[in-house]
């Protein structure tokens, strides 16, 4: 019950604030913000209670899990609960959509349904992470689409904001309903039928299927591949960033990417082990195009926000590498590979953090000079000392130097990779050179050198540090004391490595 | 095992992170706070050196804890590092003026990195502390960050230097792959040397390929003479016991991992001796005083390189240390000795020091004294440890020996170029020469002297390392059981060598021709610029024009496909389905019309149409029978 509460508090106060008509801006923002924070703390607390064993019963993986009868006619129940891949991304979620929050005090347009709206994509956003239904899953999975989608339409900068929300929402929609297509093949496939992730977990319907099982598992791929995205689904996703607002894109980049590949590591990889196992090496093959292809794409951007949007493509490849490595067991011990997964989860963790805190300074360099173009700006470190130093930090982060929580993730997923995807491994790793590059060149382009011209910059305001500042200093966290968030991750990546491996 | 290692890496990097949060508002207070904790530092390292020997080690991946070890070695390098880093900040005080609070914060967090890259005990820890401090390096490169060129300089050697890093990551996925199903710490350091083939030899072009990025050997060597454009005091740390430094030491440390591997002892050794030789051939004509001295480093980390891969006779890892060591005070010194001058004549042209030794005379004479230590003179630090080196080098093969040999002639040329130049009578038109880069102060400070004559006295006296007694414990220390000491005779030929090297070189002075080969350090920046740099530009440019012109258009092709899809059928509905409908009910309703014709109402009518059918039916009956 108390994990239902947290994920459907935020749209019960979206539901409050829309019916509440004639609320005071300020007090929007405060409503906001407080139930932002509560659901930090809540999943913090739940956290906590969970690595000390309570919540959980008998040899059940998953904690404070409630059952519930929905639609029986069709298996599918109101089935939720987390284990350790699940709270530290329902934790992330909480924290981005925290930020988000207090970054957008200021927002003018329709604040209250900008607030209302938020507020019900973070339900969307934590029940997908708590649903062990795959209905449930796959209902959160759009609802998400569809409040992304009026985001950006509604709130975005851009005379093409209304073209680019609408290419996100029918490539991920349409993405969605091969996701559906593939789940419709494990309901058929399970005696008796049913959606419940765990049941079907357990069952693994369609081992020995070899083509059937192939082929939902093509299905689910390409649906979680748009979400993700992966080359050649990826399009969607510069456009979609550059003209949604900042609050919307650091959501979308920090939370809703994640939901992709934590579908692969929830429902591909136990759900149908062996399948993945044969197709492991196509996953690799994408890891690796995809994390070299984004990290050059986003080389020869000049726009700052469509240069970080093709940061993530990179770094959503290397998750693919890792899940698709720990599928390749030839040679290799289950501890290396669990080593590349715990590697993907961190990474899902801290490239929410990074990316987050990339795309609100993105924010506010258009909420200053207009434009994300680097070249129209120079030398901005002598007028915004703060604003220059905030996003060197996370620019540094972001391309994964030690000390930040991106090394913690890449490490692992590079040397965890190497033993079973030798080739493939020491390809990608080339990525973190490219990033390293791309990320010097734009703070070169915007901060440093003299300054183009002398129209103002003001630097970053106390609201917007305390929006930024502590995703940062959580990714510092865990890139210093990574058990912080490796106790909880490293049983539940050996777990999925115990799963794909029957 | 005590907390001391942990200190040596969390308290400069506690103390440096709160001096760049801080920001501005800590410039009063930056260099205090920058050189206290530096001096702590130095003295815990020292502490350290003396009381601590073991391994501790924290939980932090689940196949690897992070580990310190503190043994002979580290314990020696440790406390090098920490003396020479307060030297330099307190030379600093003097040269950096502003933005001190990002200076000695950035110095700070450098030196923790570099702390935490000398103990690790796990590839984690190393590659840490590595990649920490190569990201500092660009940070104090990029210093004076008004300056594209600065700043480019800065990216060249992070770039570069991350470059090589990659293999240090593949080195940590072989030590996993090599380890399967072990348990314990399995990226540890120990670990590296036993692996099974093949992934022994990936970890050992891994560490090779790491540790020659950062010692600049060939062919990284030329992020070297970019990152000159740092300040002074960054080139005399990152140049001498640090960064730099730290390609060598890795190698020291890891070569029971290059001997495992066979050819990687070899390569290593030839590639110290190759950069030795090329590097001081490149150090020789230079014009520039601070080119000169990162090429002479290049080259004098050649010696270390050397060392390291050097496996007959016990193998020369105490020669290799000392001389880490001596180049380390050595290097420092003259990299401060040029700032000073710098920061007073505005100047680092070796045509415009004419005669600096001269006019100010303690910088002078300190200079002297380092620049013959670097020549290898006896009896100073250079000529020992580098004879050390080279007499192991000769046990196992001569072509190696004389490489080395040629390489010590070379510094002893560069160096002896120095002399002369320096020591020369001011020319009357001296003035004119001055402030090429900037405007000079045409003052030194009194803060910036103790440091230098601490430092010339390390460079001369570090030779005492390889009097008999000292060397043979610290071989012992350094866990080198035989040791084979020069012999009088080739300590007498490379003595030899040297004076007249010296002599002839500081006679010539700026007489020597630079050709453009030199200068350019044999062209290497601008090969790794047509070589890698441009076509991956060119790549990236590519691949984004696919994505908008071929990938993208293909998505928006399969929504206009759908659309004209979708008008067809419209069409088919309007103009089939529907026209099709309307006419089957025009149809029925026209018979229906014809249906109803035949009701007139009449009865006579009626009956002839009964009639009619009445005779069809009995015709059709016929037919059918």
């Amino acid at each position: 019950m108390l994990l239902s509460l947290l994920v459907f508090l935020p749209v019960l106060a979206a539901v409050v604030l829309v019916l509440w008509r004639g609320a005071p801006v300020r007090l929007v923002h405060v409503v906001w913000v407080a139930v932002s924070v509560a659901e930090v703390v809540g999943f913090v607390g739940l956290w906590i209670a969970y690595a000390r064993g309570a919540g959980r019963s008998g040899a059940n993986p998953y904690a404070f899990d409630t059952d519930r009868a929905w639609i029986p006619g069709a298996g599918s129940g109101y089935h939720v609960g987390v284990d350790g891949l699940s709270l530290p991304l329902l934790a992330m979620t909480a924290v981005v959509f925290t930020a988000a929050a207090v970054y957008s005090r200021r927002e003018s347009r329709d604040p209250l349904q900008f607030a209302a709206l938020f507020l019900a994509l973070e339900t969307t956003c934590l029940g997908l992470f708590v649903a062990l239904d795959l209905i449930l899953f796959f209902v959160f999975f759009d609802l998400s689409i569809v409040g992304m989608y009026f985001v950006i339409a509604g709130w975005g900068h851009g005379a093409t904001r209304a073209a680019s929300a609408l290419k996100f929402f029918l490539y991920t929609f349409v993405g969605s309903l091969a996701l559906l297509l593939g789940f419709i093949g494990l309901y058929v496939a399970a005696d008796p039928h049913t959606f419940d992730m765990v049941e079907l977990t357990r069952q693994m319907p369609l081992a020995g299927h070899g083509a059937s099982a192939t082929l939902v598992l093509l299905a689910i791929a390409v649906g979680l591949a748009v979400k993700t995205p992966t080359f050649p689904f990826h399009t969607w996703l510069p456009p979609a960033h550059t003209d949604a607002p900042a609050a919307g894109s650091a959501v979308l980049a920090g939370v809703l990417l994640k939901m992709g590949t934590y579908g692969f590591v929830r429902i591909t990889m136990p759900m149908l082990p062996d399948a993945w196992r044969g197709l492991a090496w196509l996953f690799v093959v994408i890891g690796v195009v995809s994390a070299l292809w984004g990290a050059l794409v986003a080389l020869a951007q000049t726009n700052f926000k469509r240069m970080i949007a093709y940061t993530s493509v990179n770094h959503m490849g290397y998750i693919l590498l890792a899940v698709g490595a720990a599928g390749l067991l030839g040679g290799t011990d289950a501890t290396a590979r669990s080593v590349a997964v715990a590697g993907a989860i961190v990474q899902m963790v801290s490239h929410g953090l990074i990316t987050a805190a990339l795309f609100l300074l993105a924010g506010v360099l258009f909420d200053r000079g207009g434009t994300y173009d680097m070249d129209r700006y120079g030398g901005l470190a002598a007028v915004a000392p703060r604003y220059a130093a905030l996003t060197a930090a996370a620019a540094f982060a972001s391309l994964g130097i030690p000390g930040f929580s991106g090394f913690i993730a890449e490490f692992q997923i590079f040397a965890g990779s190497l033993p079973s995807a030798t080739v493939a491994t020491a390809i990608a790793v080339l990525g973190i050179l490219v990033t390293a590059g791309l990320f010097l060149i734009a703070l070169q382009r915007m901060f440093l050198g003299l300054r183009r011209d002398g129209r103002p910059f003001a630097d970053l305001t106390g609201g917007e540090l305390l929006a930024i500042g502590p995703l940062m200093l959580l990714s510092l966290a865990i890139g210093v004391f990574p058990r912080l968030v490796l106790g909880v991750i490293d049983p539940a990546a050996r777990a999925v490595v115990v799963l794909v491996s029957r | 095992m005590s907390v001391l290692p942990w200190l040596l890496v969390g308290l400069p990097a506690t103390a440096g992170l709160a001096l760049l949060v801080a920001g501005r508002r800590a410039e009063r207070e930056a260099a205090a706070v920058g050189i206290v904790v530096a001096g702590v530092v130095a003295v815990l390292a020292a502490l350290l050196a003396a009381t601590v020997r073991g391994t501790t080690s924290v939980p932090f991946l689940v196949v690897s804890r992070l580990g310190l070890r503190v043994d002979g070695l580290a314990a020696l390098t440790a406390m090098t590092v920490g003396v020479i880093a307060l030297l330099v900040l307190v030379v600093a005080l003097g040269e950096i003026s502003a933005g001190r609070w990002r200076f000695f914060g950035l110095m700070l967090v450098f030196v923790a990195a570099v702390m935490l890259t000398v103990l690790a005990d796990d590839l984690v820890g190393l590659l840490a502390g590595w990649e920490v401090m190569g990201a500092t390096s660009y940070a104090l490169i990029a210093f004076s960050w008004t300056e594209p060129k600065a700043v480019t300089a800065g990216s060249t050697a992070l770039l570069t230097t991350r470059a090589a890093d990659i293999g240090l990551y593949l080195a940590a996925g072989a030590a996993l792959a090599g380890t399967a199903g072990m348990g314990g710490s399995r990226l540890g350091l120990s670990r590296l040397s036993v692996l099974p083939s093949p992934w022994l030899h990936v970890a050992a072009a891994g560490v090779l390929v790491a540790a020659a990025g950062k010692a600049a050997q060939l062919p990284f060597s030329f992020w070297l003479s970019g990152a000159m454009r740092g300040p002074s005091p960054v080139s005399a740390l990152l140049h001498s016991a640090a960064m730099v430094a730290m390609g060598g030491y890795l190698l020291l440390r890891l070569r029971g991992l290059l001997a495992a591997a066979g050819w990687a002892a070899t390569t290593t050794a030839w590639l110290g001796a190759a950069t030795a030789v090329a590097l001081g051939a490149v150090a020789l004509l230079q014009r520039d005083l601070k080119q000169l001295l990162a090429a002479s480093t290049s080259a004098q980390l050649g010696y270390v390189v050397l060392a390291a891969g050097l496996t007959a006779r016990g193998g020369a890892v105490q020669g290799g240390a000392a001389q880490f060591v001596a180049h380390a005070a050595t290097k420092a010194l003259l990299f401060l000795a040029a700032g000073v001058w710098l920061h007073a004549l505005g100047t680092k042209q070796l045509s415009g020091l004419v005669g600096a030794g001269r006019r100010y005379r303690l910088v002078g004479a300190v200079f002297t004294v380092g620049a013959a230590s670097l020549a290898g003179l006896p009896p100073l630090s250079l000529w020992a440890s580098k004879d050390a080196v080279l007499a192991v080098a000769r046990g196992q093969s001569l072509p190696l020996y004389v490489a080395g040999l040629a390489g010590a002639v070379l510094a002893a040329g560069y160096a002896g170029r120095m002399i002369g130049v320096v020591l020369r009578p001011l020319p009357v038109d001296a003035e004119a020469r001055y402030d090429t880069e900037a405007a000079g102060t045409r003052r030194v400070r009194a803060v910036e002297r103790l440091p230098l004559a601490v430092l010339a006295l390390a460079a001369a006296a570090l030779g005492v390392l390889e009097l008999p007694a000292v060397a043979g414990r610290l071989g012992v220390a350094l866990g080198q059981g035989d040791r084979v000491s020069p012999s009088w005779g080739e300590l007498a030929l490379s003595g030899g060598l040297a004076v007249a090297a010296v002599a002839a070189a500081a006679w010539r002075g700026n007489r020597v021709p630079s050709p453009r080969w030199a200068l350019s350090w044999f062209g290497l920046q601008a090969a790794a610029g047509a070589v890698v740099v441009r076509p991956v530009l060119g790549l990236a440019r590519l691949l984004a024009r696919v994505d908008d012109r071929l990938l993208d258009p293909a998505v928006a092709g399969v929504a206009t496909g759908t659309r004209r899809a979708a008008r067809l059928a419209a069409r088919l509905d309007d103009h089939g389905v529907d026209r099709a409908v309307e006419r089957i009910v025009s149809g029925t309703r026209r018979l229906a019309e014809f249906a109803r014709r035949p009701q007139t109402g009449q009865v006579h009518q009626y009956y002839a149409q009964a009639a009619v059918l009445l005779g069809f039916a009995v015709v059709l009956l016929l037919i059918v029978r």
